[in-house]
């Protein structure tokens, strides 16, 4: 196959305002930045790019992305369509209603924008395995929930590897931009694992969710919310008997459902701004590359051209579109331990540590606190917890020394997942861990290369 | 049936529920009433729309008179292959009906251009018209049709990497502003006499611990207050170290250490110590001379004038009461107590200022029940959050910028970029109006068209009396890379933040931009330019 460089570009027509801005030279553009007529059907032919969430952010983010000469998208989303997303989740219908929305929106922006093929997963994010994240040169986050997105977050910091001198290993890093919207207000920012801070380095940017003491709801409440959460805990049927008893008013349906289900507020023009914002970046991330990339082999390199792009990288977009300031783009510093996009805890075992006695220290460990661990090393699974089939599988090796699971390797990287504390719950994690033995010469190590 | 009619009622309400959430009842009635005007059916037109279509309003009209073509499909989702050669503006509106059945869309096949210019009465049927992509020229005349008439003009450009969006109405009045914080209106520096009974009503020495740690802090702080003005010559604490000591004094009142009520006092014993009266925005708002009424006077300036009475009467230089507490750790009983005289003196300031609006109607010759008591009890509600948008027209801003504005603007980094991003879009303009096609859209001629756009840039630059002011000789060649070019996340921005404004003016919730909003994509920044 001759590279795309040498083709002439496909449909010019159509797209040409995406290519006056990737096939022309500028001042103002990264170094790496080398425009070409063909740079668009190279981005388009070996660029991946996973979408998770098909919500309000991720329809948005499905047909910008589309609209900017990317053609192989996937999305993940494990929910169905509901009424109360039609005033802003362009794609769906009411006749979607009930529908998965990953399947709906992926088929609705291949019906539309023609030649980009959009796989819809409808699953759960935790639910694929690890190496499915991989094939993606970036990760676009349209999500409302903490969890996930410290969940993709630890994914994608996971394969990040660092050299001898604690430097990121440039076709290791997996980019990610992140989206978010809460009424009129929202932010967009660019993590790159290793260099910008990752979504746990400054976990503190999310307030933790309002929760009620006890005793307020028991003994003394005192507004609509509180009888609410009273009736959700203890009996849905007493929360208006019970406003009414101590004469506090405001208990409705609506406020009921924003109270116990945490709902928050959503409208499109927030979502389109955010998803605009994204969707501009992931493509000044991914076409700061061109010639260079001129086959499949050469894939992991367009994550090298990423590791410099000097754009936007260390900040975090805050949207307000409540007053006349609009966007406030804030610094913010990596976490030097950060224990996910840092180069992992260390852990050091005897040659004859076997996988469950290692299992069975991450519990212990100060640091990792991590119950129910299933391990993997470069993509093979030592031990998994679920689904039974794999359990039984993998069952054999728990006797095994991890020394001998890990082919003899002195010093390796092995991913754990697991129940971990995060802000104060037990979540599902994925922890990246340096393993080192004991009294083994890093020269012994058996297969450098991968 | 019954059930079926009842499914078909309650289906907007589940529909919008995540946007009543925002804006309320009311402010959805407002969008539902609205009609909305697009001006050119590109994709930060078409994106404003949809958006705004999704949230119900009423009716849209789009505008343009081109045919869809194969650079359509690169850029603009609402158009697809199966539209190519037919007109622009039914196929946008075809695909704007599908989304929601509730709104009227309608479509007009006609140069936004030659509209301007032949037939300006057509826009006096709008609550808004969007006016995008549209020439320097055009769009001055276009303003111009707007005020006149009164209606709401949002213009809209995305160009390359960058773009802006700008309002233009004579004024936009908002009541309900609503701040994202606010200092809460408990008036505990000036208590009014039923407030005072109710503080000296609860003997805050009460050994009972669990009365004791449930005792609201506004009653701690009333009580506390009124004891320190009593040793300090009826003042209240004002100076660092007296706020200091007033803290002491309410920590000495504790049984324990963890009395999370007595806690919450001392956080918030600085609103002991808040300026009486009212604040220089108010205060700027009442002695408008709008607020001067007469016949033709709005709703909106009539109350002010109320306000003013108020504040002059029965206010004691102090607005209406806002009425709410914020939730604090209290004995049900206290706090339900506590709610209802705020409340009851809320309404009692209301009905005040109803009096005064209806004397005042009737001065000036109006019905006197012509202003309804809702509306009334929210301008009470967010009396401390008035505000007054004003905007110049674009021929004034065009022709005398605010110069002292312009220069600060250049002495600043980012401001000074959106300053040039401002001139080169005008400039960009001035170039197409006399070659016919945006500099830099044949890749050939771009060497050609950098020196022409910085002459065209000079030139605008030189007629707002900015001489001299640095222009970036990097963004002049950017502008000519970009070529015109709409490129879909651009332009999905531009628009989305227009349709963002067009919610606030039509809802008239929430502050709109006050200035020119200039798009910066290259650093992702924004600046809104008050020219």
């Amino acid at each position: 196959m001759s590279s795309p460089d040498e083709d002439p570009p496909t449909e010019p027509e159509r797209w040409r305002d995406l290519d006056m801005l990737l096939s022309r030279p500028g001042n103002l553009v990264h170094a790496d930045f080398n425009p070409s007529p063909g740079l668009r059907d190279s981005l388009g032919s070996l660029v991946e790019v996973l979408v998770v969430g098909a919500g309000g952010l991720g329809c948005e983010l499905l047909k910008d992305l589309a609209l900017s000469g990317f053609k192989n998208i996937h999305v993940i989303d494990m929910d169905t369509i509901d009424v109360s997303n039609l005033n802003r989740q362009f794609l769906f219908r009411v006749q979607d209603v009930g529908k998965s929305k990953a399947e709906v929106a992926a088929k609705r922006v291949m019906e539309r924008v023609s030649g980009v093929n959009i796989v819809p997963h409808f699953c759960r994010i935790e639910d694929k395995e690890i190496e499915f994240y991989s094939q993606f040169s970036i990760i676009v986050l349209g999500l409302d929930s903490i969890e996930a997105r410290s969940y993709i977050n630890s994914v994608a910091c996971g394969f990040l590897e660092y050299d001898s001198d604690d430097k990121p290993i440039p076709e290791t890093l997996k980019p990610m931009v992140d989206g978010g919207t809460e009424g009129f207000k929202g932010h967009a920012r660019v993590i790159i694992p290793g260099t910008t801070p990752c979504f746990e380095c400054n976990i503190w940017l999310f307030p933790p969710q309002v929760k009620f003491p006890l005793c307020t709801l028991a003994e003394t409440p005192r507004t609509a919310a509180h009888c609410i959460e009273y009736a959700h805990l203890i009996k849905w049927n007493e929360a208006l008997k019970r406003a009414e008893l101590f004469g506090i008013s405001g208990v409705t349906y609506s406020f009921t459902q924003g109270v116990v289900k945490n709902i928050i507020p959503a409208i499109a023009s927030t979502n389109a701004i955010v998803s605009a914002a994204c969707a501009l970046e992931a493509l000044k991330l991914i076409s700061g590359c061109s010639k260079t990339v001129s086959n499949y082999l050469t894939l992991e390199t367009l994550n090298m051209v990423l590791f410099e792009v000097h754009y936007f990288s260390l900040t975090i977009c805050r949207y307000n579109g409540l007053d006349g300031t609009h966007i406030n783009v804030s610094e913010f510093a990596r976490e030097k331990d950060c224990l996910v996009c840092g180069p992992g805890t260390l852990i050091e075992l005897g040659t004859s540590t076997t996988l469950s006695e290692f299992i069975k220290m991450l519990e212990e460990h100060p640091k990792l606190l991590m119950s129910r661990a299933s391990v993997t090393h470069e993509g093979d699974n030592l031990y998994m917890q679920a689904p039974e089939v794999l359990e039984q599988m993998t069952r054999p090796n728990l006797g095994v020394p991890m020394f001998e699971l890990l082919k003899g390797a002195a010093r390796t990287t092995v991913h754990v997942t697991g129940m971990a504390e995060n802000n104060g719950k037990k979540v599902s994690s994925l922890r990246k861990l340096r393993v080192t033995f004991k009294g083994v010469e890093e020269s012994s190590k058996m297969d450098e290369s991968s | 049936m019954a059930a079926a009619t009842a499914a078909a009622f309650a289906e907007p309400k589940t529909k919008y529920d995540r946007q009543l959430r925002i804006w309320g009842d009311q402010g959805q009635a407002a969008l539902e009433k609205a009609s909305i005007c697009l001006l050119t059916c590109g994709p930060t037109g078409t994106e404003a729309m949809k958006n705004l279509v999704l949230g119900g309003v009423g009716s849209v009209t789009v505008v343009d008179g081109s045919k869809v073509e194969q650079s359509d499909m690169g850029n603009n989702f609402l158009l697809d292959a199966e539209c190519l050669g037919q007109s622009r503006a039914k196929s946008v509106c075809s695909f704007l009906q599908e989304l929601n059945d509730a709104v009227n869309a309608k479509f007009v096949e006609e140069s936004p251009l030659a509209l301007i210019d032949t037939n300006p009465s057509f826009f006096s049927q709008f609550t808004v018209v969007i006016a995008t992509q549209l020439p320097e020229r055009s769009l001055l005349k276009l303003d111009d049709i707007c005020r006149k008439a009164n209606i709401v003009l949002v213009a809209a450009r995305s160009y390359g990497l960058t773009g802006l969006v700008r309002i233009s109405v004579k004024e936009h009045n908002v009541i309900e502003s609503k701040p994202d914080h606010f200092l809460d209106d408990l008036r505990l520096h000036n208590p009014w006499v039923e407030l005072k009974q109710f503080a000296k009503s609860i003997d805050i020495n009460d050994k009972d611990p669990v009365v004791h740690k449930h005792t609201p802090y506004i009653v701690i702080l009333v009580r506390l207050a009124e004891k320190w003005a009593d040793a300090h010559d009826g003042r209240l604490p004002s100076t660092r170290q007296e706020k200091n000591e007033f803290k002491a004094l309410i920590r000495e009142h504790m049984l324990n250490l963890d009395e999370e009520n007595y806690k919450e006092a001392v956080e918030s014993s600085y609103k002991v110590s808040v300026t009486p009266g009212i604040s220089d925005e108010i205060r700027q708002i009442i002695d408008d001379s709008s607020a001067e009424v007469n016949s033709s006077s709005s709703d909106f300036w009539v109350l002010v004038a109320a306000l003013k009475e108020f504040i002059a009467n029965e206010g004691n230089g102090e607005l209406p009461l806002e009425g709410t507490i914020p939730d604090m750790t209290s004995l049900t009983e206290y706090y339900v107590s506590l709610q209802k005289i705020y409340q009851a003196k809320a309404e009692s300031d209301c009905l005040a200022l109803e009096h005064h609006v209806k004397d005042i109607l009737k001065r000036i010759d109006r019905d006197p029940d012509s202003i309804s008591r809702a509306y009334i009890k929210t301008f009470c509600k967010n009396a401390r959050k008035l505000r007054v948008c004003r905007y110049r027209s674009m021929e004034e801003e065009f022709s005398s910028p605010v110069l002292s504005e312009v220069q600060k603007y250049f002495t600043d980094e980012d401001y000074c970029f959106a300053m040039n991003f401002y001139v080169l879009l005008r400039a960009v303009d001035r170039l197409a109006a006399n070659y016919n096609r945006f500099p830099g859209i044949f890749e050939s001629e771009i060497d050609e068209d950098v020196p022409r756009l910085k002459t065209a840039a000079v030139s605008v630059m030189s007629e707002m009396g900015m001489n001299g002011a640095p222009l970036s000789e990097d963004l002049i060649t950017e502008m000519c890379r970009f070529g015109g070019a709409e490129i879909h996340p651009v332009a999905a921005f531009i628009g989305g933040v227009a349709s963002q404004e067009v919610i606030k003016l039509v809802t008239k919730q929430f502050v709109p931009l006050l200035g020119t909003f200039i798009f910066n994509g290259i650093d992702h920044k924004s600046q809104v330019l008050a020219l």
